[in-house]
């Protein structure tokens, strides 16, 4: 095949298709086995220094918060982020310095609620680098590649853009159409962390609506750490098989986190915490704001438990129920500085 | 028309000129902040089967009140089907899609589009979020609508990064780079006008302004020459009826305002 074009952002996460086989035959144990751990040990076992980390979900929906506030706790350096669509993850990692490297699809932002200022001004400062550029169904289908086990995925996207120039991908002439196509390359994710709705102790998830890209994710990521609101029973699993979204063998631990995604917004359960995130887009204007949020909310707290008190209790938690279910109305704070602006 | 007159909002004028253009039993491609709500607005008009995707999975929602995310749980309220990124973007790639719908910090003359960085790319000035799925919306629908302020730094000669395919460098550039046959930008909504493309320079042209702008505020808020038609023709705005249903679908105002 003639190559036409390569972008020239850093190639990251790619392994030889049978350099992978080999480390999974190695190291993905087949047996049903208790997985359940604590956030603490996951963290410890999964998460090194340097590591290339992924996260399920959409950003701000279904992250595993209480993963991401462990791996702050525990100040690991030098992740490399997989911005597949990078939110409310993102910015608290980049902010507290744990990530100074990201591959971006989307990142530094909040979506309606505009700019990220902290994750913003690392990256302006050139404390975290972006090692290259993507877009979302991109990077959707490296994971989609990795999962296959190939080295690429042929697609119709980028093409003739910047995107593509600072991406990973290559052009190339198709054999079949004679058109140029766009490979992006396979990305295997040293871990990838997911927060789930139920599963059981062995990692077979079932997840409620979208499932994003976890399918995908969960099958590329070498390890997977997976953070559930509840443990179920495996005789329910049984029941029906079709709703298993991630089975088992794909998962490295299994921790019952409930609300672990709070303050983003888990489907069916409870919608984003808007005070939260707002507190949280108001203090990190600045880094000694930074310090004293992850002071209060991460640094002084042990459990998630504790975590869960110190963001209003119970009662929050009842709101936010009630809002995901269109039984109250959404708060959200941070609009009224969008508007004085 | 004098200021006085004036009952509506601009960003109620765009959202409802935006949401005129979207045609009942067709598909579109949603982005965040006033796509949505145009999409919302015509789904509850004039497009009650227009079929609505996320690019997070949803498929065909009656979306309830504006989402914050384009993952978020009301994005697949009452949906046909709630999926995965990988279906919504391969049925895109595929053809499935009829519009597609944007928003852009700089846009040029061929209706490419910067979402990346302000500045060059290696000593940027002001950090973007990047391409999210507007690259894809932009490479892979069939009609791509943009919604975006505008002004002689977002209308400029040459965009400070493709990060979303418009034309490229004119007619039949896009095919020779491999993108998919007869896709691109169809329309762009600024507070001052829309615009669509020339068909044999693929140039951006001046098809309607808003009520009250003329073309003098036109050429002062670009930075490259638009085409503009001999004949001029005005947009509609938002009547009190459909001001209230922009308002039931953000009734905490977020992006259509209070």
């Amino acid at each position: 095949m003639e190559v036409l074009q390569e972008g020239k952002g850093e190639l990251i996460g790619w392994h030889d298709p049978d350099e992978n086989r080999k480390w999974i035959l190695e190291n993905k144990d087949r047996d049903l086995k208790d997985k359940r751990t604590t956030v603490k040990e996951a963290v410890e076992k999964y998460v090194k220094d340097g590591s290339f980390i992924a996260f399920g979900g959409f950003g701000h929906v279904r992250v595993s918060m209480a993963v991401i506030y462990e791996i702050i706790r525990q100040k690991k350096r030098n992740l490399i982020f997989a911005g597949k669509t990078a939110v409310h993850d993102s910015d608290l990692l980049i902010a507290s310095g744990c990530v100074n490297k990201i591959e971006v699809a989307y990142a530094f932002a909040h979506e309606l609620r505009g700019l990220s200022p902290a994750s913003r001004r690392l990256v302006e400062e050139g404390k975290c680098e972006v090692i290259a550029e993507i877009s979302n169904a991109g990077y959707q289908w490296r994971f989609l590649a990795a999962m296959m086990g190939v080295p690429f995925i042929p697609t119709r996207n980028l093409l003739g853009t910047d995107t593509l120039k600072q991406s990973s991908a290559k052009v190339v002439k198709d054999p079949f159409s004679k058109k140029p196509i766009c490979l992006v390359p396979a990305c295997y994710p040293d871990v990838v962390v997911m927060h789930v709705p139920r599963c059981d102790m062995y990692g077979n998830a079932q997840i409620d609506g979208i499932i994003i890209e976890d399918f995908e994710l969960s099958r590329a990521g070498r390890r997977v750490i997976m953070t559930t609101e509840k443990i179920i029973d495996n005789d329910e699993i049984r029941e029906k098989p079709w709703l298993t979204v991630i089975p088992f063998f794909l998962v490295d631990a299994v921790i019952e986190v409930p609300y672990g995604s709070h303050p983003c917004n888990m489907p069916y359960k409870y919608y984003f915490d808007e005070e939260h995130i707002g507190e949280w887009l108001e203090m990190s204007r600045t880094p000694e704001g930074v310090n004293k949020y992850f002071e209060k909310y991460v640094y002084s707290v042990e459990k998630f438990e504790d975590y869960l008190e110190l963001i209003g209790g119970q009662k929050k938690l009842k709101y936010l129920e009630d809002v995901e279910h269109l039984k109250a109305k959404l708060k959200a704070p941070w609009l009224e500085r969008k508007r004085k602006k | 028309m004098t200021e006085k007159e004036i009952n509506y909002t601009q960003t109620e004028l765009l959202a409802t000129v935006a949401g005129r253009l979207l045609e009942d039993k067709k598909s579109v491609f949603v982005g965040t902040g006033l796509p949505m709500i145009a999409t919302m607005f015509a789904q509850r008009t004039h497009a009650p089967k227009l079929l609505i995707f996320f690019e997070a999975g949803s498929m065909g929602p009656q979306v309830p009140v504006l989402p914050i995310s384009v993952g978020d749980s009301r994005t697949f309220y009452k949906a046909i089907a709630a999926s995965s990124m990988h279906d919504s973007m391969s049925l895109t790639q595929a053809g499935y899609m009829d519009y597609g719908f944007l928003g852009a910090a700089q846009i040029d003359i061929y209706g490419n589009i910067n979402t990346t960085v302000i500045g060059s790319y290696e000593n940027f000035k002001v950090r973007l979020p990047g391409s999210g799925g507007a690259n894809d919306v932009g490479s892979l629908c069939q009609k791509t609508i943009i919604i975006m302020r505008q002004d002689k730094l977002r209308f400029v000669e040459k965009v400070d990064f493709i990060t979303t395919p418009g034309y490229l460098s004119g007619k039949g550039a896009r095919e020779e780079a491999g993108l998919p046959e007869g896709g691109g930008p169809y329309r762009i909504i600024t507070q001052l006008g829309v615009y669509g493309f020339d068909d044999e320079t693929k140039k951006m042209k001046l098809l309607f302004l808003h009520p009250g702008v003329n073309l003098e505020k036109v050429k002062e808020n670009s930075s490259f020459d638009i085409i503009i038609p001999d004949k001029i023709k005005f947009t509609t705005p938002p009547t009190e009826k459909e001001r209230k249903i922009l308002h039931e679908i953000d009734p905490t105002g977020m992006a259509i305002g209070k």
